[in-house]
C-alpha cells in the first residue's frame, strides 16, 4: 500500500461534497470535499505500489481539463486509470447540484 | 411460501413460484449487481433513506493501514435509516466488494450498535424493524480476534432486537454468506434468499483446504450450489422465502417478512424439530442433497404455515 | 488428553454426565450457587468423522443448545436474580469442516446454541466462559462468546482465534513467520493469551499451577474466581455493553466506542 499526495490549481469549487464507488477489486472509492482554495488537493491511498507516475499524469490531466476545486480522497484497490476518470467525473458530477 | 402481495407502490411482483409472468420478467432490475449502498436505498421507500456513520464520518478501521491494506470510509458497512412500506426500519448492508465482506472491529460495532439502537427504540414505544443484507465471509482475518468479538456482539444484539421486532436477513448473492455471519443468518426471524445466494458456515474452499479435496471439492460448483444455494437452504427450511434477482421482488419480500412480525416460535429455538431432522439422518449413509427436503419431510410432518 | 474433560471433572462437584459423548455437563457449588458446568470433548467414536477431535459440529451445535436451554426452562419459575450460574468449560480446536455438516446446516445449529447462551444470559443467568485450553473461531462463537464474563487460564496452551496460524496465514497471503511478525504490532491478531486479554474481552486471566490437569489448589482457587465472576455478572448489564467498557476496551477498542457513540448521535 502507498499513499500520494498531489495538488493542481484550480478554480471551479464543487457546490457539494460527492461519495461514489467502492475499495474493491479494480475499483475505488472517492470522497470529494468543497474548498475554497483554489486548488484541488487529491490523497491517494492505493493497494498498489510503484505507479506514482501513472497517478501524477492521470490526475493531471483530469484536473487540467475539470479545474474542480475541492479535497479528493482516493482509497484505491487497484483500479486502472480509465476508471480513476471515470470515478472522478461521476464525483465532480455528483457535487455540481 | 405464498407470493407477497403487491405493495401498490408500483413493484411488481417477481416470486420464482413457477407463474412469473413474462412482464415481471422483462421489467427486471437486478438486486445482485447493486452495491451495498444502493442496495440499501432499493429497499426504502423513495425518499425517507438517510445514512449514518457514513462515508464523510470516516470512522475506518484502524487495523488495515498498519497491515498495509487500504481501508474504506465506512468500512464496508452501510447504516441507512428510513421507512419500508411505512414502517420505521433500519437497513444494514455488507458491502461484499471490500475485503469480501468480512467483518471487523468497527464494520461489526456498527451492525451490532444499530440493532441495539433499534431495540432501544422499540422499547421506548417506537417500533423499528431491521434488514441485514448479508454478503460475507465472515470474520475478517486481518482484525481476527476483534472481529470474531463483534460478530458475537452482532448476534447477541440481534436477539435483543429479535425479540421485540423481526428482523430480516437478505442473502441475494454473489458473496454469499459464511463463516461466523452464517450464524446471524441463522437467527433472523427470516431469511430470504434468491437462487444466486449461497449460505454456509464454512466456504468450499475452507472445507477443502482443512479437511481435503475428497471432502469438498471447491471446484465444483454444481456440488456448491447442491449444498449452499439458496433453492436448496428454503427447500430444506434453513431459509424462508425464495425470491427473483429483482429489486421489486426482494422489497416486497422484506416487506411482507417486516410486516408479518415475529415468528411464532424462531427456527433457532425449534430445538425438537432440528433433533428430529439430525437424527433422521445417518452420518454414514447420508441422502443427496436433492432428497434431503424429502427426508426431513418425512421426519418432521409439516405443520402449515407456523407463523 | 482433553483439558476440557480434566477441569470439568475436577471442578465438577459428582459426576460428569455426557449429554451426548461429545458435551459434558456437571455441577459446581460456587459458594451459595449451584452452576451448570458444561463442555464440549472429543469423541474418538463420533459418526460424524470431521468432529471426533472436540469440533463444535452438528451434534455438539444441538446438544449445547439443549443444554442450556434445559437449565432455562427449570429456572424459569425462580426469580431472575436467583437463576443458576451456566460455566461454558472450554478448549475447542475449531467448529467441524465437513461436507455433511454444511448439508445439514451446521450454522444453524451453531445459531441454536448461540441463542440459548444468549437468551439464558437475558433472563439473568450468570453465564461465564472459562477457557482453559485452545478456543478457536466458529466453535468458540457457539460455546463461550455469549457469554457475561470471560475467564482464561493464563498458560501458553491457551490460544485463542479466529482461525488456525496456517490458515489465516494462507487465507491473507502472508507466511507464518510474517503473521508472528504482525502479531507483535497489531494485538488482534496475536495468538498470545496475554494480548487477547488486552482487548477488553477479558474479565480475567488465571495462574494455574497445572492447566493440563488442575492441582486441588487449581481448583480451589478457579472456583473462587467462578464465583467472583458470577457476582460481577449478576451486578452488570445483561447486554455485551461491557465488552466495549472494559479497561481494555478503553486501549484498544477506541474505534469500537467511537462508532457506538457516532451512531447513537446520529440515530435520533
Amino acid at each position: 500500500m502507498q499513499t500520494l499526495n498531489f495538488e493542481f490549481p484550480a478554480d471551479r469549487p464543487a457546490a457539494r461534497r460527492a461519495h461514489v464507488g467502492v475499495v474493491g477489486s479494480g475499483d475505488l472509492e472517492v470522497l470529494m470535499t468543497p474548498q475554497t482554495t483554489g486548488t484541488a488537493r487529491v490523497r491517494v491511498r492505493t493497494s498498489v505500489d510503484g505507479f506514482d507516475t501513472v497517478w501524477r499524469i492521470v490526475l493531471e490531466r483530469f484536473f487540467a481539463r475539470h479545474r474542480v476545486a475541492g479535497a479528493f480522497e482516493l482509497n484505491d484497490s487497484g483500479a486502472t486509470p480509465g476508471v480513476v476518470t471515470l470515478r472522478l467525473r461521476q464525483a465532480i458530477e455528483e457535487g455540481r447540484s | 411460501m405464498t407470493s407477497p402481495a403487491p405493495t401498490g407502490n408500483g413493484h411488481t411482483n417477481g416470486q420464482t413460484n413457477g407463474q412469473t409472468g413474462w412482464n415481471a420478467m422483462l421489467a427486471r432490475v437486478g438486486f445482485i449487481e447493486l452495491d451495498a449502498r444502493a442496495r440499501a436505498a432499493a429497499l426504502l421507500d423513495d425518499g425517507t433513506a438517510r445514512e449514518l456513520c457514513g462515508p464523510f464520518d470516516r470512522i475506518e478501521s484502524p487495523w488495515l493501514e498498519p497491515q498495509d491494506v487500504v481501508p474504506a470510509s465506512d468500512d464496508g458497512v452501510v447504516v441507512v435509516r428510513g421507512r419500508l412500506d411505512g414502517r420505521p426500519a433500519v437497513v444494514i448492508a455488507i458491502e461484499q466488494a471490500f475485503q469480501g465482506g468480512g467483518i471487523g472491529e468497527v464494520s461489526g460495532v456498527k451492525i451490532a450498535a444499530s440493532l441495539s439502537l433499534a431495540a432501544r427504540d422499540t422499547r421506548e414505544g417506537a417500533p423499528t424493524v431491521a434488514v441485514l443484507l448479508l454478503e460475507t465471509g465472515g470474520v475478517r482475518l486481518q482484525e481476527a480476534n476483534l472481529g470474531l468479538a463483534t460478530v458475537a456482539e452482532v448476534c447477541s444484539a440481534l436477539l435483543e432486537l429479535r425479540a421485540l421486532q423481526p428482523v430480516v436477513g437478505v442473502i441475494a448473492g454473489s458473496m454469499g454468506c459464511f463463516g461466523g455471519m452464517s450464524i446471524a443468518a441463522g437467527l433472523c426471524s427470516t431469511l430470504i434468499m434468491t437462487r444466486e445466494g449461497r449460505l454456509g458456515l464454512n466456504g468450499p474452499q475452507v472445507i477443502e483446504s482443512e479437511a481435503g479435496v475428497a471432502e469438498f471439492d471447491a471446484s465444483d460448483p454444481t456440488l456448491i450450489w447442491a449444498i449452499d444455494g439458496g433453492a436448496q437452504r428454503t427447500g430444506t427450511g434453513l431459509a424462508d422465502v425464495l425470491v427473483l434477482d429483482d429489486v421489486a421482488a426482494v422489497r416486497s419480500a422484506v416487506i411482507e417478512a417486516a410486516g408479518r412480525g415475529a415468528p411464532g416460535e424462531h427456527r433457532s429455538r425449534r430445538l425438537r424439530e432440528s433433533r428430529t431432522r439430525l437424527d433422521a439422518v445417518d452420518p454414514a449413509d447420508p441422502p443427496e442433497p436433492a432428497d434431503l427436503a424429502a427426508v426431513w419431510a418425512r421426519a418432521v410432518p409439516a405443520e402449515g404455515d407456523r407463523r | 488428553m482433553s483439558r476440557g474433560r480434566n477441569w470439568t471433572r475436577a471442578l465438577a462437584d459428582g459426576d460428569v454426565t455426557a449429554v451426548v459423548p461429545s458435551v459434558v455437563t456437571g455441577d459446581v457449588t460456587l459458594g451459595a450457587d449451584t452452576g451448570r458446568l458444561v463442555a464440549v470433548v472429543p469423541d474418538p467414536h463420533s459418526p460424524y468423522p470431521r468432529a471426533r477431535r472436540g469440533e463444535v459440529g452438528l451434534r455438539e451445535g444441538l446438544a449445547l443448545a439443549e443444554t442450556v436451554t434445559e437449565a432455562l426452562t427449570e429456572d424459569a419459575h425462580l426469580p431472575d436474580g436467583h437463576r443458576r450460574p451456566i460455566i461454558a468449560v472450554v478448549d475447542l480446536p475449531s467448529q467441524a469442516y465437513g461436507r455433511l455438516e454444511e448439508l445439514l446446516g451446521i450454522h444453524h445449529a451453531l445459531a441454536a446454541a448461540v441463542d440459548a447462551y444468549a437468551s439464558a444470559r437475558f433472563a439473568g443467568h450468570p453465564v461465564i466462559t472459562l477457557i482453559v485450553g485452545t478456543a478457536l473461531s466458529g466453535g468458540l462463537l457457539a460455546h463461550g462468546m455469549q457469554a457475561n464474563q470471560i475467564l482464561a487460564l493464563d498458560d501458553p496452551g491457551v490460544v485463542i482465534h479466529a482461525m488456525h496460524k496456517k490458515a489465516a496465514a494462507k487465507v491473507t497471503l502472508r507466511t507464518v513467520d510474517e503473521l508472528d511478525e504482525l502479531a507483535r504490532r497489531i494485538p488482534p491478531l496475536s495468538y498470545d493469551v496475554n494480548d487477547w486479554a488486552r482487548l477488553g474481552l477479558c474479565d480475567g486471566l488465571l495462574n494455574v499451577e497445572n492447566a493440563d490437569d488442575p492441582t486441588e489448589r487449581d481448583t480451589r482457587a478457579v472456583k473462587g474466581e467462578l464465583a467472583a465472576a458470577v457476582e460481577r455478572a449478576r451486578r452488570g448489564p445483561r447486554d455485551l455493553g461491557n465488552r466495549l467498557n472494559s479497561p481494555g476496551a478503553r486501549q484498544t477498542r477506541t474505534a469500537s466506542r467511537r462508532v457506538r457513540e457516532a451512531l447513537a448521535d446520529q440515530w435520533r
